[in-house]
């Protein structure tokens, strides 16, 4: 069966992720309200954008208990950069991880580097006043670390991580995100 | 491409979905920021107010910004008179995140605009056609957005200016290759802007809508034209209930396309701001800076 992936396009760099999976030749749907979050799907990408403004969307259009559970439940997802922080203990709480906002400033603190992730490989990561894992839990695997600060992490069926691999022309992230969490069996 | 403008064009792809709010107070960008708002405008007045109160109007005190810094974690923004290099060295210093070289401020020069190349913090600017918002990229701006009609609460020009861009993108990508020198020359910008939109069918930075919203109704057909997020300036807080009209217009952008939900979020509002329509208006800010 074909795969399908959801994205959560409540604000932010949605748009990003579905060019990286039309690249990839997989099928997505975004996510705005409850109804659109009727259909079935294989996996859920939260995007890059402002944390603040997609909770509080979130939670006023219903979406936030609905998401919790299924990916409690199990389903698929990768969260970049927000979406690091939406799937953290002070959010969603999905994963045991607690991710610092804006962890290298504002914007004069931005910046791209070729960094290794475990699994992958060295890819582009571009940090947009970024976050990083401050705290990791114990079933939580570390994939990057870069100066000392926890980049990319992996627990069970969820992948996130500080930087935007859907603002790059590289599609590795993506595509081990599919292959070993959304087709493998985690 | 220097990684800096990427890194700067990447930022305002981060903004995307979103809306921009004017704030004059840290109260207030509290409650944009609460209100779901993806980043804030600092400034010491709000269009409508500079409009009444005349005058030369600059770049707000860097200690009232600084407070709204503070107060807020998403991005901040200021305003800086176009052309005054000086005014954006000064924003630059104290780590804004986005300088809105602006026609709601005074220009300082009637010619020039800010070599925004020379920065390293980005910055947004107002376009009423492609070939301001083109030439406002070329100077290094690395995201775009309608001048509108600040302050006016009257949505007329911001379509305007989101039209004529859309069409005028449409007119580049349907020509023919060698026809694009020539109108390059008649936008009077680079060729190689002209291809990119001749390739791309759009801008190669996010082009959002400002200047005029003040319904989540506006934002939604300014979304519908084209736009990829909103600034709302005099709208929210000249508006009778702020916090509850700022929610509205977020969730208005999201779901731009859904009659629906816009009927329900539109209802019970309170009082939009009074607004000026554009014929009653005497200073037009969007003829400053071409």
């Amino acid at each position: 069966m074909k795969t399908k992936i959801a994205i959560l396009a409540l604000q932010g760099a949605f748009e990003e992720h579905c060019q990286v999976l039309e690249r990839l030749c997989v099928e997505s749907v975004l996510i705005r309200n409850l109804s659109d979050w009727q259909q079935p799907f294989d996996g859920l990408i939260l995007p890059g954008g402002e944390s603040t403004a997609m909770m509080k969307v979130m939670k006023d259009e219903s979406l936030f208990e609905p998401i919790q559970k299924v990916i409690r439940n199990g389903l698929p997802v990768f969260g970049t950069c927000a979406g690091m922080i939406l799937l953290d203990d002070q959010h969603l709480g999905c994963m045991d991880i607690t991710v610092k906002r804006n962890a290298y400033g504002r914007q004069l603190g931005s910046f791209q580097i070729f960094h290794n992730i475990k699994g992958i490989g060295e890819v582009p990561m571009v940090f947009i006043r970024a976050p990083y894992v401050e705290r990791v839990g114990g079933r939580v695997e570390i994939l990057s670390t870069l100066d000392n600060h926890v980049v990319a992490v992996r627990q069970d069926n969820m992948l996130a991580c500080s930087f935007h691999p859907e603002l790059t022309e590289d599609t590795r992230v993506h595509r081990y995100w599919l292959e070993t969490i959304v087709n493998g069996k985690h | 491409m220097e990684d800096r403008t990427q890194l700067n064009r990447n930022l305002a792809q981060m903004l995307k979905g979103g809306v921009i709010m004017d704030v004059t107070t840290p109260e207030q960008a509290k409650i944009a920021e609460a209100a779901g708002a993806c980043a804030v405008m600092a400034l010491e007045r709000i269009p409508a107010d500079i409009r009444a109160a005349g005058g030369v109007s600059r770049m707000s005190d860097p200690k009232m910004i600084k407070g709204i810094q503070e107060a807020v974690t998403i991005p901040v923004m200021a305003k800086c008179r176009i052309g005054h290099f000086a005014e954006a060295q000064i924003l630059e210093a104290i780590e804004i995140d986005y300088i809105d070289e602006s026609e709601v401020l005074s220009p300082a020069d009637d010619v020039y605009h800010i070599d925004k190349r020379k920065f390293k913090v980005p910055f947004v600017c107002g376009a009423k056609d492609l070939g301001e918002a083109l030439r406002r990229i070329n100077e290094g701006a690395t995201m775009i957005r309608t001048k509108g009609e600040p302050g006016t609460g009257d949505i007329i020009q911001a379509v305007r200016h989101m039209r004529m861009m859309q069409s005028e993108i449409r007119r580049l990508v349907s020509m023919s290759e060698d026809e694009l020198y020539e109108a390059a020359k008649q936008l009077r910008v680079p060729y190689e802007l002209a291809q990119f939109v001749h390739e791309n069918g759009k801008l190669p930075v996010v082009n959002f809508a400002a200047g005029g919203v003040a319904t989540p109704a506006d934002a939604a057909l300014m979304m519908q034209l084209g736009a990829e997020g909103v600034f709302v300036g005099s709208g929210i807080f000249k508006s009778g209930n702020p916090a509850k009209r700022a929610q509205a217009i977020v969730k208005a952008v999201t779901n731009y396309n859904n009659p629906e939900i816009l009927a329900e979020l539109s209802e019970d509002l309170g009082e939009a701001m009074v607004g000026i329509n554009e014929q009653e208006i005497e200073l037009l800010m969007a003829e400053r800076g071409k």
